[in-house]
């Protein structure tokens, strides 16, 4: 192997800036699809659990067809084809905005929130029948019961899992550099076709991905330690 | 609506231009995928084994390739077998071989964990009872402790199928001519109809992977019947 490392290169001046706005966006595209993969995932698993067949349809569709496609072709699809879709007045909203970084945050989202769907929808069954049912007999709302007493036990059950699907998340969002996002692994192509620094530039960058991991499933763990025991049926 | 584009190019999404032409489309996602599942199976079964060693020298080199590659995004790894391939081995790796090799290595590592996990939810008296009966620690393993724990894993190698198989899709951004490609192709050539063709390569991944969520989800009915369980 007859390859001269040069870490200066990467480790310090532009092309350390470039990684670093790369991690900025990295975390702000992560971030942002979080949040609304959490909303959308949990209105979809209600959705699943309501009595309306048409609506647990429309859920469980959801959720099979965007888990069992892959994010590539979704992220492909938003930003190419999703014109059709969007009224006149989004559209312009859409396209007067960076339009890579709306389709690449809606088609993580989308994705994420039919994953995190499933996760709640599992927390949900966990909890005991008779909880329903005896809120539902003092008289709480289908809603209520929900709001107040079955979701906040089934969250404290499903933070594992849910922070494993949002560290698939911060990984995902790598595939959204495919429509020009500049995030990090973006900035790791960039530096290679720029300076010829390919290994260095990876490195780098997978070790920041590596830490961000490491230091998530620490938390997971310590969690698991000393929250998760406490939960009593 | 455009749907006479994707009808025109229908066998191109299948099969490429194959077989006058090079091979492309659904059936090279395919190929990719089972390529990819068959290595990891023995590179995870190889690094799940090391990973419950009790020989420290072992374990931490099964450890730490498990924990750096399932931190990793698959697409940084495609990345790096592509830009390594030509340094380590002095030529260039065709794109399809160095994904192939990104994917064996990324799957191993979650195959090895499903291995861990299925090794260590059998009961202990299995092995116990096999070392008692005279075994050696290597023959236990071999004839009583895998045969049933690599059946209860089934389930689990079919939903990493399904994953490894919507995975092989990172292969188009180093150039392989699979599903995806294809559809980026016949997307630049006609212009007209980028949700149709989307719509349609989606929908064809939503089938095969589908058909093998529903396959995974009744093997884990019928094996749970078989499982031995610990008191």
């Amino acid at each position: 192997m007859n390859y001269t490392f040069n870490w200066g290169v990467v480790l310090t001046g532009e092309y350390a800036d470039w990684i670093l706005q790369g991690l900025v966006l990295t975390l702000k595209v992560s971030g942002l699809s979080i949040v609304l993969a959490m909303g959308l995932g949990t209105f979809v698993a209600v959705l699943r659990m309501t009595h309306v067949k048409l609506l647990q349809w429309f859920a469980l569709a959801y959720t099979e067809f965007f888990r069992n496609t892959p994010l590539l072709v979704q992220i492909y699809f938003w930003y190419f084809g999703s014109d059709p879709l969007f009224p006149e007045s989004v559209k312009k909203w859409l396209y007067a905005g960076d339009f890579s970084f709306a389709a690449g945050v809606i088609a993580l989202s989308v994705y994420t929130s039919a994953f995190i769907a499933e996760e709640i929808r599992s927390g949900i069954f966990s909890i005991p029948k008779t909880q329903l049912e005896a809120s539902r007999a003092v008289g709480l709302s289908f809603l209520q019961a929900m709001r107040y007493v079955i979701l906040p036990q089934a969250f404290r059950i499903i933070i594992p899992p849910l922070i494993s699907q949002f560290l698939n998340l911060i990984k995902n969002s790598s595939l959204v550099m495919a429509i020009g996002v500049m995030e990090m692994t973006y900035m790791a192509r960039q530096i290679e076709s720029y300076a010829f620094r390919a290994f260095e530039a990876f490195t780098v960058v997978t070790g920041i991905y590596i830490c961000i991991s490491l230091v998530v499933s620490f938390l997971i763990t310590q969690y698991n330690k000393h929250f998760l025991r406490t939960i009593k049926y | 609506m455009h749907w006479d584009v994707v009808i025109r190019n229908f066998d191109y999404f299948l099969l490429g231009a194959w077989p006058a032409g090079p091979m492309g489309g659904l059936l090279m996602s395919i190929l990719l995928a089972l390529g990819g599942i068959f290595g990891a199976f023995w590179l995870g079964l190889l690094f799940g084994l090391m990973r419950m060693s009790r020989n420290a020298w072992v374990r931490l080199p099964a450890l730490v390739y498990i924990e750096i590659i399932r931190g990793t995004p698959l697409l940084l790894l495609i990345f790096w077998f592509y830009f390594l391939a030509p340094v380590l081995l002095g030529k260039t790796l065709p794109s399809f071989q160095s994904s192939l090799v990104a994917f064996i290595i990324f799957t191993g590592a979650y195959i090895a964990e499903i291995v861990r996990a299925g090794v260590q939810a059998l009961p202990k008296g299995q092995m116990e009872a096999a070392r008692g009966s005279g075994l050696t620690h290597v023959q236990a393993m071999r004839y009583v402790i895998l045969p049933q724990a690599l059946r209860n894993m089934i389930p689990s190698f079919v939903n990493q199928f399904v994953s490894l198989t919507k995975d092989t899709s990172l292969a188009s951004l180093i150039g392989v001519n699979e599903l995806m490609l294809t559809a980026d192709q016949v997307n630049n050539r006609e212009l007209t109809a980028p949700m149709e063709i989307f719509i349609t390569v989606a929908v064809l991944y939503f089938v095969v992977c589908y058909v093998l969520t529903s396959i995974s989800r009744r093997l884990e009915r019928q094996l749970a019947r078989y499982q031995a369980r610990g008191r």
